[in-house]
């Protein structure tokens, strides 16, 4: 009997102890969970402090983003990714290893497009013309590239590629410019400062001006040391804004430009007293983003804006110039070269008409724990889609990425067929100079080739494929197509001999056959 | 014996503690008013608070009028399910970015709209308003009731009358 007592007894304390041995367990689990819960709420409140820790002192002498980025370290972070490697079906970064397998350079459009090759011959891009990458790179490829290295080129190419605000600056007051140079860059002496080591260093050989420069566009080119506001400090801009202000081209998506137009117009306009926060988030890009060409022998860096943004207003003010950027060596035309005119093209898009701008879509906001900063790594947003775009068009990523391929295969499509057409036409021109034409007879058909390769051109340097304004360069690759094809008819109505120049001008070579 | 229960007092003692703590730290009895401040808490919903503040349903309804069933015990399982997700996602940082609601979410968003501009909107579509979701590819149609008509969604063409495009 006493055993069997005992022996539940026994029974019952184990069992008692397991309980309480479990609820102990448990207890101090659920403790352990609750404080680690805690610390993430205090870690996310921590995080949306967005407290700035001053690490580093940064003022206007400060070129090295690496400065900036220890009181910004997130945004630093992305800044430095623009050097990543990811291609997208027509853009995105790229850096093949060539040779040793440690040098990366681009690959060369000129490769994988021969046509071009014709169409830039007699100008330096039929040398070396290759495809563009990241920011981190823009110095960098400049230095490189056999355009810069095998024929001689200004000072004034420093303008976009590299952070150049202070080293203007000091070349500015070494040239007698006002005040000094720790003032804010955006202000009146800092933009005379600017302005006038700009102009200096302009006409200088572009070895001798880069050696200035440490670094690829940077912190300080952009934003304000003591406020981090957007500003503009590339005084080709701030001209090339001043010319489009006082054109009558419409700029509904620009109001800032537009409100100055109707006011007493005291003084110019200036991005950077009269523009909006937005419209800074794309002028801020469009410092560089454009297209240009170096007036007189200064070499001044001149935005073609003063008769508005688009591609026939700016033709219009190069023809009224007489202005040419070289004369091809095969047909002997004054050929124009287009520049990466994204703010153009862009501008005639509905997404700048409907208020988004470059920031917007290329540095969307990101979420760093519980703070939203812009994304300082500026790509394709075709490599971020759900970010850039998911924002405002609340369809799936995969049908938003499947409807800008759309768009931007029937623009490669439509600029293939410019090219060909615009070859063939260069070719009809050559044929029938060796043929005996005189300068009088090609007069015409030159003028449409440099009207057919204007247009072509500025849809090749343009980066979206057509994204930024699908209609707008849909247009100008089928203006591009015509003039090149009445072109060819200039020459055939020359009827010359032998009949094999004039009928080769008619034989259009087949679309698609690269 | 006397000491394996007063060890396990002060374990239950120091998890009742935390909790409350926790309970506390967490601001969570805020969740249980219909205050929009509540729901700015937590800092990533600032640009819906400030959209909010800005859009043509200010003066009319606030964060719960539209995203909680109205009365009853639905809006509090409503506020649990919403909260529990809130709480996972924000704590594991597991949602979806750019923030996207979902499917019973939507419904009940637009449920409510309904009991404001029935009038007016009440006959949209086969079965009147019903909500289905957002994405074509996950095919979830809401239902209300016994009808699974995929009707017209009132926030796909009205997206910026509650806290406006996102920029």
């Amino acid at each position: 009997m006493n055993a069997r007592i005992q022996t539940n007894a026994q029974r019952g304390f184990s069992v008692k102890w397991a309980v309480y041995g479990v609820v102990l367990i448990a207890a101090a689990g659920g403790t352990f969970a609750l404080m680690g819960l805690s610390r993430n709420i205090q870690q996310r409140k921590d995080e949306a402090k967005s407290l700035v820790l001053n690490l580093a002192k940064i003022d206007e002498t400060t070129t090295d983003a690496k400065q900036w980025g220890m009181n910004f370290p997130s945004h630093y972070d992305a800044y430095k990714a623009t050097a990543d490697n990811e291609r997208t079906r027509f853009g995105g970064s790229e850096s093949m290893p060539i040779g040793d397998g440690k040098t990366a350079k681009p690959v060369s459009k000129l490769e994988t497009d021969p046509l071009l090759k014709t169409i830039f011959n007699g100008y330096a891009f039929a040398l070396d013309y290759r495809e563009r990458r990241g920011h981190a790179f823009m110095l960098h490829d400049q230095r490189e590239t056999d355009r810069v290295k095998l024929k001689p080129q200004p000072g004034a190419c420093l303008h976009c590629h590299a952070s150049n605000v202070v080293a203007y600056r000091a070349e500015g007051l070494k040239a007698g410019a006002p005040g000094t140079a720790l003032e804010p860059a955006q202000s009146e002496n800092g933009m005379k400062q600017i302005t006038k080591g700009w102009e200096v260093l302009a006409a200088k050989p572009y070895g001798e001006v880069t050696a200035l420069v440490d670094h690829p566009v940077s912190c300080i080119d952009c934003h304000d040391p003591a406020s981090m506001q957007l500003r503009i400090t590339k005084p080709g801009f701030v001209e090339g804004i001043k010319s489009l202000a006082k054109s009558t081209d419409p700029v509904p998506h620009l109001p800032s430009i537009e409100k100055w137009r109707k006011g007493e117009r005291t003084r110019e306009y200036d991005p950077n007293v009269d523009a909006t926060r937005q419209e800074m988030r794309s002028m801020a890009c469009a410092q560089c983003h454009v297209e240009y060409y170096f007036k007189g022998d200064e070499k001044r860096l001149t935005y073609p804006w003063h008769k508005g943004l688009k591609v026939e207003q700016i033709e219009a003010y190069y023809d009224e110039l007489g202005y040419k950027d070289f004369v091809h060596k095969d047909s002997g035309a004054p050929a124009l070269k287009a520049q990466h005119p994204e703010f153009e093209v862009w501008s005639q898009g509905i997404h700048a008409r409907s208020g988004v701008s470059c920031a917007d879509c290329h540095m969307p906001y990101q979420r760093v724990g519980a703070v939203k900063i812009s994304d300082h790594q500026v790509r394709s947003p075709m490599l971020n889609t759900a970010r850039a775009c998911q924002t405002c068009h609340h369809s799936d990523t995969e049908e938003i990425k499947a409807r800008v391929e759309t768009i931007q295969t029937r623009h490669k499509d439509l600029l293939d067929r410019a090219e060909i057409a615009t070859v063939d036409l260069i070719k009809a021109i050559k044929a029938a100079k060796e043929a005996g034409a005189t300068d009088e007879q090609l007069h015409d058909a030159r003028a449409l080739q440099r009207r057919a390769q204007w247009r072509t051109d500025f849809m090749n340097a343009e980066n979206s494929m057509g994204f930024h304004a699908p209609q707008e360069c849909a247009r100008i690759l089928g203006e591009a197509i015509d003039y090149a094809r009445q072109g060819q008819l200039e020459v055939a109505k020359l009827g010359l001999k032998p009949k094999a120049a004039a009928a080769g001008a008619l034989v259009p070579s087949v679309a698609g056959a690269k | 014996m006397r000491w394996a229960a007063l060890v396990l007092v002060v374990a239950l003692g120091a998890f009742a503690g935390a909790g409350i703590f926790v309970f506390d730290h967490s601001q969570a009895t805020s969740y249980l008013s219909d205050d929009p401040k509540a729901c700015v808490n937590c800092h990533v919903m600032r640009e819906q608070f400030d959209g909010w503040a800005r859009s043509s349903h200010h003066a009319a309804a606030t964060c719960n009028d539209c995203h909680t069933p109205h009365g009853g015990l639905e809006k509090w399982q409503m506020k649990a399910v919403h909260g529990a997700r809130h709480s996972y996602g924000f704590t594991f940082d597991s949602f979806h970015e750019p923030i996207q609601i979902k499917a019973d979410s939507l419904a009940t968003v637009e449920r409510n709209c309904l009991r404001c501009h029935e009038e007016l909107a009440g006959n949209i579509g086969p079965w009147g308003v019903q909500a289905h979701a957002r994405s074509e590819k996950t095919g979830t149609d809401f239902q209300s009731g016994s009808l699974t008509a995929k009707a017209t969604s009132c926030v796909h063409c009205h997206a910026g009358v509650g806290h406006g495009p996102i920029k």
